[in-house]
Parts: structure tokens; sequence; C-alpha cells
């Protein structure tokens, strides 16, 4: 199935969930959030989340900021 | 030469005395340091601990951005190090709605319900969007959250925050990296004047005279990031800055002399000698 992350079309196979995605894209990262079509998962939900074709994710992580 | 053979440890001992006696509750939580450090800018994360721990902050601001394979990871071990509470912001942010989307994923990512709140409403000045801001806040308080809120100098504005619960009011010096510090001191006062919530002078800061103006003006702490991160020597502007910050709340305490017109000798005239 074809989810936007981040901005940008990727495949991920059927089944995926959010837990999936942020073992691929977040490595090195303990402090990550997740927003699903604009609304915050959950970290205790990753697992049990499920993405659908068509998903637009954001995956986030720390950076420096004022 | 290292910050600690610059720093006055003679008066430690005084100034520990003072900390114990003018504590800075911000949020419900007791800080020694008036210095809020922003981590924007800076160039290496050895920089940045060596500021981080020159300053003396307690309390450090970072962003949340999409995720990239270089390794953001490593400034959260630095700042973990330095023992300092985080304060995610929602620097970018344009709208209310967004903003609280922002809180509320740095919330899940920081595991802190602090925040600094920012809505911005112009790309050239980065001034706040008050209109924008104040539905924000007023949702971000309703939902938990501690708001420390990124505002203009105006002081009706900042009372209308402190009205909605916001935890401080954080008005701007001057715009963001800026560097012309406080452009409207009488309107700073007025502010701290009118809300009884800490006021955080953020943004503008462009050298510790600043810094120390701020707290004179009767502000309870100085956020800063551009003046140290991207100061020639950020280790030492950091330490500069701890000194100002200080210095100013110092002076408040102290109470300055009123300003006159002509000089008032401070050598008596009596017993002058006829020569």
């Amino acid at each position: 199935m074809q989810v936007t992350v981040n901005g940008a079309m990727v495949e991920l196979g059927d089944g995926a969930t959010v837990a999936d995605l942020v073992a691929a894209r977040a490595v090195g990262h303990d402090r990550v959030a997740v927003a699903r079509n604009g609304d915050v998962v959950p970290r205790s939900s990753w697992a049990q989340t499920p993405l659908a074709p068509g998903d637009a994710v954001e995956v986030l992580a720390p950076t420096a900021g004022g | 030469m290292t910050t600690e053979d610059l720093r006055t440890d003679d008066l430690a001992p005084a100034l520990e005395r003072e900390e114990a006696t003018d504590p800075f509750v911000l949020g419900g939580e007791t800080f020694r340091s008036r210095l809020l450090l922003g981590t924007g800018g800076v160039p290496s994360l050895e920089t940045l601990e060596a500021a981080v721990r020159a300053s003396g902050t307690q309390l450090v601001t970072v962003a949340l951005r999409r995720v990239e394979a270089s390794a953001s990871g490593s400034m959260m071990q630095v700042l973990e190090r330095a023992g300092v509470r985080l304060l995610p912001n929602t620097a970018g942010c344009r709208t209310a709605r967004e903003a609280v989307r922002t809180a509320q994923l740095a919330r899940e990512a920081f595991g802190t319900p602090w925040v600094k709140l920012e809505v911005i409403g112009d790309d050239r000045t980065l001034l706040p969007d008050a209109v924008e801001l104040l539905d924000a806040a007023e949702h971000l308080v309703a939902d938990g959250f501690t708001v420390l809120a990124y505002t203009t100098d105006d002081p009706v504005l900042g009372r209308r925050l402190a009205d909605v619960g916001c935890a401080a009011v954080m008005p701007l010096g001057s715009p963001i990296g800026s560097g012309l510090g406080i452009r409207n001191p009488h309107n700073i006062a007025l502010l701290r004047e009118a809300v009884a919530v800490p006021v955080v002078l953020d943004a503008g800061i462009g050298t510790a005279s600043d810094a120390a103006l701020a707290m004179e003006l009767g502000c309870d702490a100085v956020l800063l990031a551009s003046a140290v991160t991207r100061a020639r020597d950020p280790e030492r502007m950091a330490l500069a800055m701890r000194q100002a910050v200080e210095g100013g709340r110092q002076a408040l305490l102290a109470g300055r002399i009123p300003r006159r017109w002509h000089a008032e000798a401070s050598t008596s005239f009596d017993g002058m000698p006829e020569l």
C-alpha cells in the first residue's frame, strides 16, 4: 500500500502498523512522536494502529530550537 | 582559561543565600537559575554542552521536526547529561490548530506537559499572531498543559494570556534572532505590572546588557538562544548572560538610585580647605 510519510510517498507492506514504520524510520531516536492524518498516535497505541492506504503520517524527533 | 576560572567564587555563598530567599517559581517548579536557554542555532554538540554548563540554566528549549537519519538523539543525550529540564516549543506554527497539535506531539515525545507556545503571524518579523496565540493558549491550558506563551510586548494581550491560565507570559524585546535588544522597555515594565504570573523576556536579546535590563525592568527570567549560540564564543557569552541575569536581578532587588538632571556630589564639601 502507498502511504505518505513526512511528505513523501512510500510503499509499505499490507498490515504495517505505526510501530513498524517507527522501527524502520526512527532508528536511534528514543523520543519520537507520530501523527496520523493530523492526529497524535500515543506511543502506547503504535503497535495496535495499522496504517491504511492513503494515510498521511508524520514521524517527528527532537531537534535544536529556540 | 576555562569558565570555572572566570567565576566569582568569592561571591558564591552570598549568591546562594540570595537564591534561597529569592526563588524563581515557574509552573509550580522552583528554579535557581533565571536564565532559560534555547538550543536553536548551536554550531555543534560540544558547544551546546559547554554553553549549557556555563549558563547555569536549568530549563532548555527544544523543537520537534521530521525525523532524519542524522542522530539528533545525541542532542538529547547532551541535555540529559546536563540534567536540565526540557521545554518543547511550537516554533514555526502559524495557526492555533497547528500549535495545539504540535504541543500534543511534543508532550508525547518529551513526556512533559510544558510547552513554549509560539504562533507566528509574519514571515519577515516572526512576530506572534495575537488572535491565534490566545486561542491556542486557551485550548492547551484546558488540555492540561503548562503554557509559557511567547507574545508581543502588549500588556493587554499579556493580561489576556494570564487570564486564560498561562503559567508565564514571555514578551519579546525585539524580533527573534534580531539582537536588537529591548525596543520598548516601558511596555515590558507595564506588562510586568499587569500580570501576576512570571514574565520571561523572550527574543531579541543581543548582548549581556540587554539581559541585565530585562531583569532590572522586573522580568522574572530571560530566555535567549541566538545571542549565545551565534556568538563568536558561545561558552563565554553563556557565562556573560548568566552574570548579567544575576546582576540585573540583584540590582532590581537592591533598588537603584533616582535619576537626576544635575550632579549630586558623593564627596562632601564640608571641611574643604582653602588653597
